[in-house]
């Protein structure tokens, strides 16, 4: 059957154009497609990469800065703690020297006073002392200003005595 | 910005109704009669299957339609071994009232081949080649033509948008070659696949704008012929043996784990199986296009069968259909023939490590 018998002028033809289509393809077509194919997805895969190690050393750019953060916090936490400490110390220190010095104060005070108050009296002492001699001196040449006064006086040391 | 979706659907809507006059077209086209017959023959009894088989078979001359224009008359050329080279139109076949006639000692048998020894006798022994540009070498021709313009366009697309993102024709093709590349070759050829990339590619565009090309009105039923496709299967033949490694051979002409009782009656069965797979490549594509072309056409032919406009109407819409299928077929069908030349090639070239 002719349906099934291949013509030999055919198979020649075909043989010629196919093979020369192959050839021409690959010089013109295959072989620039190809080759810009790969070239692209070389270049894709190495942008993607690009893109990875970017992202890392982003995330890596960022872990330093949050654990620089992190110490810098650390670090002014001890200051803070260190000052408040030492304010405190100082405050501590400030309130006992106050209290040391006014407590001295009021016993030099106290001191003070007393003295004061020790002389005052010596003097009032001293004041009353003549002043109780002048009455007395006063008294005494009053009464015994006389001769019968003089000798009453007497009577009544001596009724004293005798008493005694 | 609300343009341009417009103007897509429009244009999608143009292509389609082109596709659906196309496809009509193509039916109708297929019975305008012949132009080998003279115009009594209307009147005489419509012979399916002849004309079936008329219009899937090479011819000289390539008709597209009735009337004096509608005629290619192709160029004969003709070795014989007594006359050497011969060159001329096969109109010098056909008188005026398109009846055969002999010319320079050839004639054209059945319309088709051409016979005789030169001297307008038959001469037993005498070597004839025919070398003509048949409607399938026209074809050929065109759909070569048709290939290197539009791979020649898809690659300096990539030297126009170096750098950029594929565009036109260059956006319409580049996924089907990814896809050939990294689901289909690479994958049944394994390392060094790249090597059978050009053979492979050419092969799927060839199959399958040969196919598409076949089911376009008035052209030829190509991918449908034995010859082309056991030169396409030749070439997958070739290239297998030829690229074959030890481990191939080594698998057809002594079968590992094979009982040496058994061994000769295996080796056989290989030998045969080397042969076996062209054979099934050159059979499969050409059983798969002819069938379809024979399907839509004997369709058809049951309105001239019963002579009824209603029939001719509802195979049409049949045809139609089947018409559509057939574009499917076509992709396929190149798939298949690509994916097998693949398998075939890296089965011969695959580094044996695994034993059976």
């Amino acid at each position: 059957m002719e349906l099934l018998t291949p013509g030999s002028g055919l198979i020649i033809w075909q043989a010629i154009i196919f093979l020369a289509l192959i050839l021409l393809l690959k010089k013109f077509a295959w072989g620039p497609i190809i080759s810009s194919l790969k070239e692209r997805e070389v270049g894709i895969e190495e942008s993607l990469a690009a893109a990875e190690q970017a992202k890392s050393e982003m995330a890596s750019l960022k872990s330093d800065n949050e654990k620089l953060l992190k110490e810098a916090r650390l670090e002014r936490d001890v200051m803070l703690k260190d000052a408040l400490t030492t304010a405190n110390k100082i405050k501590e220190e400030a309130r006992e020297e106050t209290s040391k010095i006014s407590s001295k104060m009021i016993e030099d005070a106290k001191a003070t006073i007393e003295n004061e108050k020790k002389a005052a009296l010596a003097d009032i002492k001293t004041q009353v002392s003549l002043l109780s001699l002048d009455i007395a001196e006063k008294l005494l040449r009053k009464q015994l200003g006389n001769e019968k006064e003089q000798k009453a006086l007497v009577d009544e040391f001596v009724k004293d005595l005798n008493l005694n | 910005m609300t343009e341009k979706p417009r103007l897509n659907k429009f244009k999608l809507l143009i292509v389609s109704l082109l596709t659906f006059v196309l496809l009509l077209a193509n039916t109708a086209n297929i019975f305008a009669s012949d132009p080998v017959s003279d115009p009594e023959a209307d009147q005489e009894e419509f012979n399916p299957s002849e004309t079936i088989v008329h219009h899937v078979l090479d011819d000289h001359i390539w008709h597209f339609f009735d009337g004096h224009y509608g005629t290619l008359y192709l160029p004969v050329i003709v070795y014989s071994s007594e006359k050497g080279f011969d060159f001329f139109s096969s109109k010098n076949f056909y008188d005026d009232h398109h009846n055969m006639v002999e010319y320079k000692g050839y004639s054209l048998e059945h319309g088709l081949h051409i016979v005789g020894d030169g001297h307008g006798e038959h001469a037993e022994g005498g070597f004839l080649l025919d070398l003509s540009i048949t409607k399938n070498v026209a074809t050929l021709l065109i759909n070569a033509l048709i290939l290197f313009l539009v791979f020649r366009a898809v690659a300096n697309g990539y030297k126009k948008n170096h750098g950029k993102a594929p565009k036109g024709i260059q956006a319409v093709f580049e996924p089907l070659v990814i896809y050939l590349r990294d689901d289909v070759i690479k994958p049944n050829i394994g390392k060094g696949y790249e090597k059978y990339l050009p053979y492979l590619l050419t092969l799927f565009f060839f199959i399958l704008f040969g196919n598409i090309i076949g089911l376009l009105p008035g052209a030829a039923n190509m991918t449908g012929n034995i010859a082309v496709t056991l030169v396409l299967a030749l070439f997958t033949f070739i290239i297998t043996n030829v690229k074959g490694n030890k481990g191939y051979w080594g698998h057809i002409l002594s079968p590992p784990g094979v009982p040496m009782a058994l061994k000769p009656l295996i080796v056989l069965v290989e030998v045969i199986g080397i042969f076996t797979k062209p054979i099934s490549l050159t059979v499969r594509l050409f059983v798969a296009i002819t069938a379809g072309h024979i399907v839509m056409l004997s369709l058809i032919s049951l309105a001239f069968i019963f002579g009824s406009i209603a029939v001719g109407a509802a195979s049409s819409l049949i045809v139609l259909f089947i018409n559509l299928i057939e574009i499917l077929v076509a992709g396929i069908q190149a798939y298949v023939f690509t994916m097998f030349s693949a398998l075939y090639i890296g089965m011969a070239t695959a580094e044996h490590d695994e034993h059976h």
